[in-house]
């Protein structure tokens, strides 16, 4: 099957190339919602005739979006746990398990932390985000007791760990940063499944919501009437809260009273990640990649594509995993478009659906539909489209299950 | 020359004209792409799956499907809303991109 593949492809598609007499390749920087779907879909798009080979220091693929089920004990970390073996077997993508340490860009190699670097035609980032530490005096020193957990994996575990030890009239405080950072409404949701959680588990315990924006930055009426009508005397919203030092048990803010806590889940501000920075590709503020929004090129150097939560926003343009998933979409097909010599696609669109529960049973959904309008070379949503849930309901639940599932099958099968 | 002339210009013209195709092809696979993260890759929706596989749909169904969620003659959750990002020309190629895939199995 990949042999005909193969053949069908290079008869369709004649490479253009700077690599010669080999197939062009195209290597892929991270294997989240975002790396993993561009490997996937370079494969496909290309009919097999592009090399791909995807850069992960982590055996598998661990998913944010209901990593928060996790925290609140209603999954385990083994359900939002999947393969990346799939991407090998069934779409013959070569997946070598390393760190990406550097980019040299005239070379057009990427160099790794334990192996021999790697030659590419085309370069895709897929790094997500880290942690802008600096910004929160005493949480670098910190951290092997305030978690994040907002890169879903050991730290989903151990907050997990941490919420079931706290006492009964114990406080769980979740501090936010403003925005932009990864997932908008991900710690409201946190906050809801946590409080459904200690309804039952700790009725005494209360959870703070410590936010350094004005108010909540998505689907806030929906949050605020299940905090109202569920959580009244459990959950309380402090907008203007923005975190500035971590000491013991206390949280302090710039203009607001300390917090003491029971545990702590601090997010700091974020930025691209660290091999994005370290590239000099973050050419937003220090923080975030500039991309040509066409085709997700980055401003900063050539070859070198940028996407998922690393990148400067378009207007509206969320940093999700779904988001991830369709600019990767749109990244290899524009790289598949120019390694064959043909135009990239001057309108392309993109889709965003993000789920969000506001219990076990409850889901509320934020949809949109993006364009690429070429006279301002950026994406813009489609008026009239997109929407919001117009309350939380049992049904949605259900569609996130099955999107998750679905999705991930998109990304990875 | 009189006669090879017009024969590779025909043969020019050809070219450019599957390569136009081609390029054609690939952008609509691309947008097809977009309905894959809640739909399945090419429209193939997992075993059981709660919302409809895409696969093999009647292109006049698809239609008819879209055009109700954008007029609201059929309600939902998601659909009503992301149905009106949608132009006609883009839903006719989406119709017709899906009524060619195969049902079942992965890609």
């Amino acid at each position: 099957m990949r042999r005909r593949e193969l053949l069908l492809g290079a008869a369709a598609l004649p490479m253009v190339r700077a690599r010669a007499a080999a197939p062009a390749r195209v290597v892929v920087v991270g294997g989240g919602y975002g790396g993993a779907t561009a490997a996937k879909y370079l494969r496909l798009f290309s009919g097999g005739a592009i090399e791909v080979v995807l850069v992960e220091p982590e055996e598998a693929f661990v998913s944010c979006p209901m990593s928060n089920l996790v925290l609140a004990g209603r999954w385990q970390m083994s359900d939002i746990t999947r393969s990346l073996q799939g991407l090998t077997s069934r779409h013959g993508v070569r997946i070598v398990r390393d760190r990406a340490t550097a980019i040299d860009v005239e070379r057009r190699q990427l160099r790794l932390a334990r192996g021999d670097a790697i030659a590419y035609d085309k370069l895709i980032l897929s790094p997500g985000i880290d942690m802008n530490w600096s910004e929160v005096e005493g949480l670098e020193a910190a951290r092997s007791r305030v978690l994040q957990a907002w890169k879903a994996g050991p730290e989903t575990a151990a907050l997990r760990r941490q919420l079931e030890a706290m006492p009964d009239g114990g406080v769980f405080a979740i501090a936010i940063p403003e925005a932009p950072y990864r997932c908008p409404p991900g710690p409201y949701e946190r906050a809801c499944l946590v409080a459904d959680w200690m309804r039952e588990a700790k009725p005494k315990a209360k959870l703070l919501i410590l936010d350094a924006n004005p108010d909540v930055t998505s689907k806030g009426p929906l949050f605020k009437k299940v905090w109202a009508e569920q959580h009244a005397g459990r959950i309380e919203y402090r907008p203007q809260n923005k975190l500035t030092a971590i000491d013991g048990d206390t949280l302090k803010f710039e203009f607001a009273d300390d917090v003491h806590a029971d545990v702590i889940n601090a997010l700091p501000p974020m930025r691209a990640g660290a091999i994005a920075v370290d590239a000099g590709l973050a050419n937003s503020n220090g923080r975030w990649c500039q991309v040509k929004y066409q085709n997700f090129a980055s401003t900063a150097a050539p070859h070198i594509h940028v996407i998922g939560d690393a990148i400067q926003i378009a207007n509206a343009m969320p940093k999700s995993g779904h988001m991830a998933n369709a600019q990767a979409k749109v990244a290899a097909a524009a790289i598949t478009a120019e390694l064959s010599g043909m135009e990239i696609d001057p309108a392309p669109m993109l889709m965003n659906t993000c789920y969000s529960f506001t219990d076990a049973r409850n889901a509320v959904h934020v949809a949109s539909v993006h364009e690429y309008v070429a006279a301002e070379a950026t994406f813009k949503p489609v008026a009239g489209a997109g929407g919001l849930s117009a309350a939380p309901n049992e049904l949605e639940a259900r569609y996130a299950f099955n999107w998750a599932r679905t999705i991930w099958d998109d990304v990875l099968g | 020359m009189r006669r090879i002339l017009p024969l590779a210009l025909l043969m020019m013209m050809f070219a450019a004209a599957a390569h136009a195709d081609d390029a054609a092809a690939q952008r609509l696979r691309a947008l097809a792409a977009n309905c894959a993260g809640c739909h399945g890759t090419d429209g193939r929706a997992p075993r059981d799956s709660l919302v409809p596989g895409l696969a093999g749909m009647p292109a006049s169904y698809f239609t008819a499907q879209i055009k109700a969620f954008q007029t609201g003659a059929r309600q939902g959750t998601l659909m009503p809303q992301l149905a009106k990002g949608y132009n006609d020309a883009q839903v006719k190629a989406l119709a017709a991109y899906f009524a060619a895939q195969k049902q079942g199995g992965k890609p």
